[in-house]
């Protein structure tokens, strides 16, 4: 299936890039959608089952696959809506949508990679697509973007090749054979320390561009400010998901090894630091989406300190990531409604979003919430689990720091959002601009994507929970 | 023969940190084609012989003749001028680039087997060492791409101490080299060049907060 599904979407992604004719674009996107679920309902069928030789859908994978699917619909709806508000030439529109679908194909086959090296090449893949989806605007600061976006990557996905010739030279010292995760799981005990620590960290730090936390989170950042809100919607989610998911299997196999404790405690100072940088630029961002981005890596470090605190931790861990996915994607999902009505991207510019699109308001308003882990948010039960397995390890220092650090975050969170939503500017620029009506149907999925984030904390269907045990069983 | 290559591949390293023209630097990249061409031929004459000759057309054609032919082709394209500019003197380039290679050394001794067991993996660090610190200490975007090419010499370097067993490592890090390096000196050299004339880094910190 994993092959169907690679050699459609290709094809797909060909197609959509040279047709260029607006009704058989819209159906292509339409069939890719459907393949995207097919994918998605097979795999979870046949899990835990090796397919084509380098795949292997796994619990972990397949959670956030799901997740995946469900915020590609969406993303390619709020794309139309764009891309309709623009009035881009079909050449733009054909090179945004096949590069999205691209970017979409590689990272749903980077969560079922069970290889390093073709997990490895498959992150690559996301980096050549995501810098297309930056570009779009052609402007001088959206090619400042992805230039930065590129060279960071490239930079952080050299780490990971390192990363992975240390972890050859273990295996081979340990004759585990090829570096599937699954064969160096098995072998773990037989790795020698000083290649598995030098291993660890050059992953960890490679990927960390990719999950946007310390020290290469600037490449997301500059990449969802300039991306258009849709694509950004990708980026905070799904793409962070996948460092994350290299992340875990990463600690996955250290974890089972004598230098646990080390590599906890390197994923401890990562996320700490992430933390504090997110805190301190929160105060002074004066975009919303860079307002977003900082805040996607303030929940990353939340969701990696979880990791390394036992199975209560991952589990809580892996229920914030799919929270977060769904709420900062509604989030980035409005900032382009927002953007056609205040016609501006600064902060300062803001105000009156309660008059002019009262359900968007609404989606903010909820979205607040949710974000900042207030109930009924269902990222307050995960944060729960999370610190409850930071009590219990007896890291109540960092509990302290961590409450200090998110308060910072949610007032610079509150302060910003509703000044967008009340604050009333004192003379008006000139009345007669028309301001765009956005219609409520807009805002319903994402309405949607929020009432999913409170369900799910409230009542996580049997399967879900099972899904995540499983995941929490892989460690060990 | 192999750690003789080695060797004077990091005198061509000092040669790209003092280099006060452009096109030093280039040649000094050049050279380190021919070289890694060398040390490929000598460390993997082992592998099978298709691998081993698309190895090693590799490094001679792309590394020693189109990077080097490209990046005289961008400075003239996009017309740059000579001096690298570093932010450093060259005399504290020079000092802390010694500092770094003696350290290894140092360090590698205190590993199982020594420096020539771990030979690959020093050098590597030190080229890898040396792009990054490239990176940070020019202003022009091009000798960042240029820092760029050393560091992933380097990755290349380090795939050889896996090599010989596992020659699929090292493909993929030739994959990784020509796509990477098509990707930042093609599509973005070029781009760049057309919207900002001067082609600085000066240019490019708009986006901050």
């Amino acid at each position: 299936m994993i092959a169907i599904y690679l050699i459609l979407s290709l094809l797909i992604t060909l197609s959509v890039f040279l047709v260029r004719k607006r009704a058989v674009t819209i159906s292509l996107v339409v069939l890719f959608v459907l393949l995207q679920w097919t994918l998605t309902v097979y795999e979870y069928l046949t899990l835990n089952t090796v397919q084509l030789l380098y795949f292997t859908p796994d619990a972990i994978g397949i959670i956030l696959l799901t997740v995946m699917s469900i915020l590609a619909s969406t993303s390619f709806l709020y794309s139309f809506i764009y891309l309709n508000s623009r009035g881009d030439s079909p050449e733009i529109m054909a090179i945004y949508l096949s590069a999205l679908i691209l970017l979409i194909t590689a990272i749903s086959t980077a969560y079922l990679a069970n290889h390093v090296a073709i997990a490895w090449i498959l992150v690559e893949i996301t980096t050549l697509s995501s810098s297309v989806l930056i570009y779009h605007r052609r402007t001088e600061r959206s090619l400042e973007g992805s230039w930065k976006y590129i060279f960071i990557c490239s930079v952080s996905v050299s780490l990971i090749f390192m990363g992975i010739l240390f972890l050859g030279l273990a295996s081979q010292q340990a004759k585990a054979g090829e570096l599937f995760y699954s064969n160096l799981i098995i072998h773990a005990k037989y790795l020698d320390e000083f290649w598995l620590k030098a291993a660890f960290l050059f992953i960890f730090a490679g990927y960390t561009a990719k999950v946007g936390l310390f020290p290469m989170y600037t490449a997301g950042i500059d990449a969802k400010d300039k991306a258009p809100s849709p694509a950004s919607a990708i980026f905070s989610s799904a793409l962070m998901n996948v460092g994350f998911i290299g992340i875990f299997r990463m600690y996955g196999i250290a974890a089972r090894t004598n230098i646990h404790q080390w590599a906890s405690s390197v994923l401890i100072i990562s996320s700490l630091l992430s933390l504090i940088i997110a805190a301190a630029y929160m105060l002074r961002v004066r975009s919303f989406k860079r307002m977003f981005a900082y805040s996607s890596v303030e929940h990353m470090g939340i969701a990696v300190v979880g990791l390394s605190m036992g199975p209560l931790g991952i589990f809580g861990s892996i229920l914030h990531i799919i929270f977060h996915s769904f709420t900062k994607a509604g989030l980035f999902y409005q900032y382009g409604a927002v953007n056609r009505v205040i016609k501006s991207k600064f902060i300062s510019d803001a105000g009156e979003y309660f008059e002019n699109n009262t359900s968007g308001a609404l989606v903010l308003l909820l979205g607040f919430f949710m974000v900042t882990a207030i109930p009924p948010s269902g990222m307050f039960i995960s944060e729960y689990f999370i610190f409850k397995s930071l009590f219990q390890n007896g890291y109540l220092w960092l509990i302290i720091v961590f409450a200090i650090l998110i308060t910072v975050i949610i007032w610079a969170l509150g302060e910003n959002i509703f000044r967008l939503l009340f604050y009333h500017p004192p003379a008006h620029k000139d009345n007669n601009e028309i301001i765009e009506k956005i219609s409520v149907w807009e805002s319903v999925p994402q309405f949607a994507l929020m009432a999913g984030v409170i369900y799910l904390g409230f009542n996580p269907p049997d399967s879900l929970v099972q899904l995540i045990n499983q995941a929490v069983k892989s460690f060990g | 023969m192999i750690n003789l290559l080695l060797i004077i591949f990091i005198v061509s390293l000092f040669v790209c940190v003092t280099a006060i023209r452009l096109k030093t630097f280039i040649k000094a990249i050049a050279f380190q084609g021919l070289l890694l061409f060398g040390i490929f031929f000598l460390r993997l004459n082992e592998i099978n012989t298709v691998n081993l000759v698309l190895l090693l057309l590799e490094t001679l054609i792309f590394k020693a003749i189109l990077i080097p032919y490209f990046l005289h082709y961008l400075i003239k394209r996009n017309k740059i001028t000579r001096e690298t500019e570093p932010y450093v003197s060259n005399f504290a380039s020079l000092f802390i680039i010694t500092f770094v290679v003696m350290t290894t050394f140092f360090l590698a001794n205190t590993l199982k087997g020594g420096v020539f067991e771990n030979i690959y993996f020093v050098i590597a660090s030190i080229t890898i060492f040396t792009g990054l610190y490239l990176i940070i200490s020019r202003r022009k975007i091009i000798t960042h791409v240029m820092g760029f090419i050393i560091l992933e010499n380097g990755v290349v370097i380090l795939s050889l101490a896996v090599g010989v067993q596992m020659p699929m490592l090292v493909n993929l890090g030739i994959l990784l080299d020509i796509f990477v390096t098509v990707l930042v000196l093609g599509i973005f050299a070029i781009k760049i060049g057309d919207f900002f004339k001067e082609a600085e880094v000066d240019h490019l910190n708009r986006l901050k907060d």
